[in-house]
This record gives C-alpha cells, structure tokens and sequence, in this order.
C-alpha cells in the first residue's frame, strides 16, 4: 500500500494548522492589514472556481498536450452550481451532476472518459 | 471572569454579559439546539467524506493516504483540490502553497472565536484548533451567541460530532469501496470533483468581489492551463483572479456575509438557526 502521500497529509496540516491556531493562541492577530483579510476572503472562490474549470475544459492528451473540452461534465457541473446558488444544496447540487453524467453515458449521448 | 471549569461548562462571554449559573436550562436548549444542526451537518459530512473517498481513491490515493489526509489534514475542500492537485501532477511545494492560500480563511474564523475562548487553557485551545473548519466555526459561533457566552463542550460536541467523526469513518468508506468499482467513469465519479468544487466556490460568493475573484480565477485557470498545463493553470487562477477581485470598490461589493462574522456562520452551514443574543439586540 503506499504511503508517499502521507508525508504531503502532513504537509498540508504544517501550513494549514497555523491559520486554525494563530486567532486562538495569539489573540491580536486580527489586527493584520484590511486588505490581507480582504484578499484571504476572495481566495476560496478564486481557487476553487479554478479548479472545477480546469477540470472539466482542459484535458491532457496521450502527448502531454492540453486541450480544450467541451462534453457533458459542462452540463452536470452548470447545474450543480445552479442548485447550489438557488438551493443552497450542495449535497443535492453534485448527485444531480452525477445523476446527469450517468444518464448520458448510459444513454450513449456521452464518451465514457479513458 | 473565571475560567472554563475543567469540564468544560461555560464560561462568560467576553462583554461578560450573562451570569452562566442562572440559566443552565439556557444551556440545556441551545446544546440540544446545536446537536440537532449537527446532525444536519453530520450527514452532510458524510456524503462528501464518501465522495473525497471515492475521489481520492480514482486519483490514486491508497486507502492509508487517504484517511491521512482526513485526519490529519482535515480540510474539506483542502483536501477534495488536493486529489485534484495530485491528478493534475502538480509539484508539491504548489500544492502546499495553494492548500495555505485556501485554509488561510481560517485566520479569520480563529479571530473571530478567540475572544469567547481566551480563558480556555492554551493546550486545550491548541486542539481545538485542529478541529476548527467551516462547520464548527458556524456551530459554535452559533451557539455561543445563543447563549451570550462561550460553551467549551458545545464546541467540541459540535465540531467532534458534526464533522470530524463523520467525516473520516464515510472517507474511510468511499476509499474503500471505491477499491471495488471496476469502470468509476461509467457511474459519474470522475465528475464529483469539479462539482463539489463548483459548489463549494458558489458558497463562499457572498458579494460581488467574491463572483469577480471566481469568475476571473476560472477565466485565467483555464486559459493559463491551455497554455501551460492544468497545474500552472490552477495556481495562476487562484492566486490572481483575488488579486483582480480586490479591484471591485469596496462600496460597490455588496458584501453580505465577511468571514469571521456570525453571518458568515448563517450562510455557510445554518442557515436560519442564528438567533440574537441579547447583547446583539442592544447593540442594535
């Protein structure tokens, strides 16, 4: 079984355990910078959005090259963030995606993804 | 003002508003209160905790690093770019960095606590920590304001409870039973993580300099990862498009819930269940 991954685990709580403490163990330090606050805000959004983009438009191909997607994973993803803007259900947001992305490749309207 | 007692039984809040000895039924309704919203949470917890399983596991991750990542990490959508970090071949020091940009809204959540815990011992407020996510900040922020006073039990029941067991026994699930689906593209997995990430981004949009900063991180990921690879793309995205959000005047933001703040709580898990404290009824 491998184990490689642990090592990042704890690297992850390293730099994730100061932001939980520092309000606790050090009061005063909400006294940082307006805009430090501000942009720590707006990072969240930002990476995510990021993310779930990168994802589901940009595949790399057997050369190492990336390119441009359009497919069905649009259409389930579009509609989870509708639900979750409208319903606040995110829960409810990624079964529908899911239950979309079944439903097309199932029906054949949708390459299964190698 | 005294200290928590050493069972953890309140303490006054920081405006030393309340007397905790004479409302104990108080304190009996709002931790029943908390354990019913964290039973909401809970099992929310467990559908992502099963899909980060699922996730983890069709990127690769062996059932040990998974559940490391669960308990020791302990950062929900941390932990769900993570997976899509690794998939993507990122380098580990990005990956480190771009884990530290996401968590680092917990600085605000941990400032925003720490007046009501300061007379908690440092060893137990150094656990506590570990344990402080987006729930538990919105439950016990919740709670606490219910009651007009810090709860250090509350705070435990709510993040131990809600999230932290939930959350590592459906991880451990879904890496396990992921294992056992030959074919994972055919039942749709490959697509809950862009959808959790979507969803989760949607919930952190609170005003327009948020939907700026996701749109523009979106925009410059996607374009950057055409012409340099996802993992570039990633990182360009979410380190710029806040920067490119800080743009929006703060009159024209439309800021509805700052992190760190009891709406902030009522937005991201509890929708409805902040009640006023009287402290807050006569600030108003």
């Amino acid at each position: 079984m491998s184990t490689n991954l642990v090592l990042l685990a704890i690297l992850m709580f390293a730099v994730t355990y100061p932001s939980r403490a520092l309000g606790l163990l050090a009061p005063g330090f909400d006294r940082l910078p307006r805009i430090a606050f501000d942009y720590l805000q707006l990072v969240g959004p930002a990476v995510l959005a990021a993310l779930a983009a990168v994802s589901v438009m940009v595949v790399v191909g057997a050369d190492d090259i990336p390119s441009f997607h359009v497919g069905i994973e649009w259409v389930a993803v579009f509609v989870c963030l509708a639900i979750v803007a409208r319903r606040g259900n995110l829960l409810l947001g990624v079964l529908a995606a899911v239950a979309i992305v079944v439903i097309a490749r199932a029906a054949g309207l949708a390459a299964i993804p190698v | 003002m005294p200290p928590n007692a050493p069972d953890g039984s309140p303490s006054p809040a920081p405006d030393g508003t309340l007397s905790p000895s004479s409302d104990d039924a108080a304190l009996r309704a709002s931790r029943r209160r908390l354990a019913t919203d964290s039973i909401g949470i809970g099992i929310s917890a467990v559908g992502f905790g099963f899909a980060f399983g699922l996730a983890a596991r069709a990127a690769g991750f062996s059932p040990l690093e998974a559940m490391a990542m669960s308990v020791i990490a302990f950062a929900g959508s941390a932990q769900f770019a993570a997976v899509g970090y690794v998939a993507s071949g990122l380098a580990w020091p990005a990956i480190i960095l771009l884990t530290a940009l996401l968590n680092a809204r917990h600085l605000l959540y941990s400032a925003a606590l720490s007046p009501w815990l300061r007379e908690v011992p440092l060893a137990r407020r150094a656990g506590m920590a570990h344990l402080l996510t987006d729930e538990a900040f919105a439950l016990s922020i919740s709670h606490f304001r219910r009651l007009g006073r810090a709860d250090e039990r509350g705070y435990w029941i709510g993040a131990i409870g809600s999230t932290f067991i939930p959350w590592n026994l459906a991880t451990l699930a879904g890496v396990l039973l992921g294992a056992r689906i030959p074919e994972p593209a055919r039942f749709g997995i490959d697509v809950i993580f862009p959808a959790a990430m979507i969803g989760l981004a949607v919930g952190l949009v609170t005003g327009r300099r948020e939907l700026v900063a996701a749109i523009v991180g979106a925009g410059i990921g996607v374009a950057v990862a055409l012409a340099a690879g996802p993992a570039i793309g990633i990182v360009a995205g979410g380190i710029l498009g806040p920067a490119v959000g800080l743009l929006v005047p703060r009159s024209m933001a439309r800021e509805t819930a700052p992190l760190g703040t009891p709406a902030s709580a009522e937005h991201y898990a509890m929708p409805g269940t902040h009640v006023e404290s009287p402290s807050d009824r006569r600030e108003s």
